[in-house]
């Protein structure tokens, strides 16, 4: 999966898509996702790194990934090829 | 130094439904290839451009459109007298076919401009839209014009509810059921006559790009903005520019196969299949022109060159995710101010 390449995230969460003119917020948690996923760190890199640092558990944790990346495809917000995996 | 123009300016009612005069005059103001003196040319004389004196040098009043170009040609040749104008810039619809008509007269009075052709801006009419689809291979919603109330039950033959009744020139409303399109239909027929267009509604977000076209098929500024703020008028109040290569390739496509000239907005939704809809063509600078100058695309300067015959480069880039956000703002002025534009027609 990627994110589109002109598609960032600000400091504080802003998520602007030059393509539509849309903005997102996104809380800190979403902000790291965002941030792995557009380094292209693979679905194992990210479900470690959550479980190591939060109070969490793979189940939990696989459930908002999935909600998070559904939002970001609904949103227009990943490579066309890669919208259609999901 | 850069040399002094004389340009006249129209479209000067900076209201809640704008007129882009005074957008224009912004970003001639900040030209950095002339320096300006900026007249004014008002209908009403409570358009709030004619007493923004540290915009526009005077203001003169002009007569309506409707009043004929004989009219408007004398009134002209007296401006011409006092003020020696290089270049106009009419910014009304209304108005357009007036000054196109004038243009070759103007030309001899020493005066340019950089207006459409009479052709471009016939066959771009809300009443011509389908066939302007079809002959440049844009897609357009189904539209057709009407001229009486009872054509109106016959609409279902052609139309899903809901539909778009629009006016002439302006206004457009979203009709429910044939009896909301027919007190669409009185309403707008009264304010701007007839015929009344009836559009297929397209439910989807709303795209605009304003431009210019050197008049041979090259685009020498574009610039994709999304409405963020919808005024009851359906005038954006707010916005953002955008960078869509779909909205680029399509701009570029309308200007290269009408080889337009001179600037222009097209008005576009993009539907839930994300297909781009063309839904007009209005064929001059929108009330928002002054974020083109905003990204770095000063269009009225560059049209103003245009008009001038220089040469003129297109531009290449611009800045993605500035916003405009219009306000209102009150002046205090003179009652003496108004009695003089009002009397006189000059202040």
């Amino acid at each position: 999966m990627k994110i589109k390449k002109n598609v960032a995230v600000s400091e504080s969460g802003y998520i602007f898509n030059p393509s539509t003119g849309e903005s997102f917020s996104v809380n800190p948690s979403g902000i790291e996702i965002f941030n792995m996923v557009k380094e292209q760190k693979s679905y194992e890199e990210i479900s470690a790194h959550f479980l190591k640092k939060y109070n969490t558990d793979k189940d939990t944790f696989e459930k908002d990934y999935n909600d998070f990346i559904g939002m970001l495809n609904h949103y227009l917000l990943l490579e066309k090829d890669h919208a259609e995996e999901n | 130094m850069p040399k002094k123009i004389n340009i006249a300016v129209t479209g000067l009612n900076a209201i809640d439904s704008p007129g882009p005069g005074i957008a224009v005059i912004r970003g001639l103001r900040e030209a950095k290839s002339f320096d300006v003196r900026i007249i004014g040319l008002a209908y009403e004389s409570l358009e709030p451009g004619i007493y923004m004196h540290d915009l526009i040098d005077k203001t003169y009043q002009i007569p309506y459109p409707s009043t004929g170009t004989d009219s408007l040609l004398k009134r002209l040749e007296y401006i011409q007298e006092q003020e020696n104008l290089d270049v106009i810039i009419p910014n009304f619809d209304a108005e357009l076919f007036p000054f196109i008509k004038l243009s070759p007269k103007l030309k001899e009075m020493g005066i340019s401009t950089f207006l459409p052709t009479e052709s471009q801006f016939e066959e771009r009419h809300k009443i011509n839209l389908p066939d302007f689809g079809k002959k440049y291979n844009i897609r357009v919603p189904h539209s057709k014009a009407i001229f009486s109330t009872v054509e109106i039950p016959g609409l279902v033959q052609e139309f899903n509810y809901p539909l778009v009744v629009k006016g002439k020139y302006y206004d457009a409303e979203i009709a429910h059921t044939p009896e909301q399109v027919q007190a669409y239909f009185t309403k707008i027929s009264n304010k701007w006559g007839l015929p009344i267009i009836i559009q297929q509604y397209v439910k989807g977000t709303e795209y605009n790009a304003t431009g210019l076209g050197d008049g041979k098929g090259n685009a020498i500024s574009i610039v994709p903005m999304r409405k963020q703020y919808i005024t009851d008028k359906g005038k954006a109040w707010g916005g953002i520019s955008i960078d869509e290569e779909e909205i680029f390739n399509l701009t570029r496509h309308f200007i290269k196969t009408t080889k337009w000239r001179g600037g222009f907005e097209l008005e576009l939704i993009k539907d839930f299949s994300n297909s781009f809809y063309l839904l007009e063509v209005n064929p001059r600078m929108p009330a928002w022109i002054y974020l083109s100058v905003g990204v770095g695309q000063n269009i009225p300067e560059a049209l103003v060159n245009l008009a001038l015959e220089e040469k003129v480069e297109p531009y290449t880039d611009f800045a993605v995710g500035k916003m405009f956000i219009r306000y209102s703002y009150d002046m205090i002025v003179d009652v003496e101010e108004f009695h003089k534009i009002s009397t006189l027609g000059e202040l």
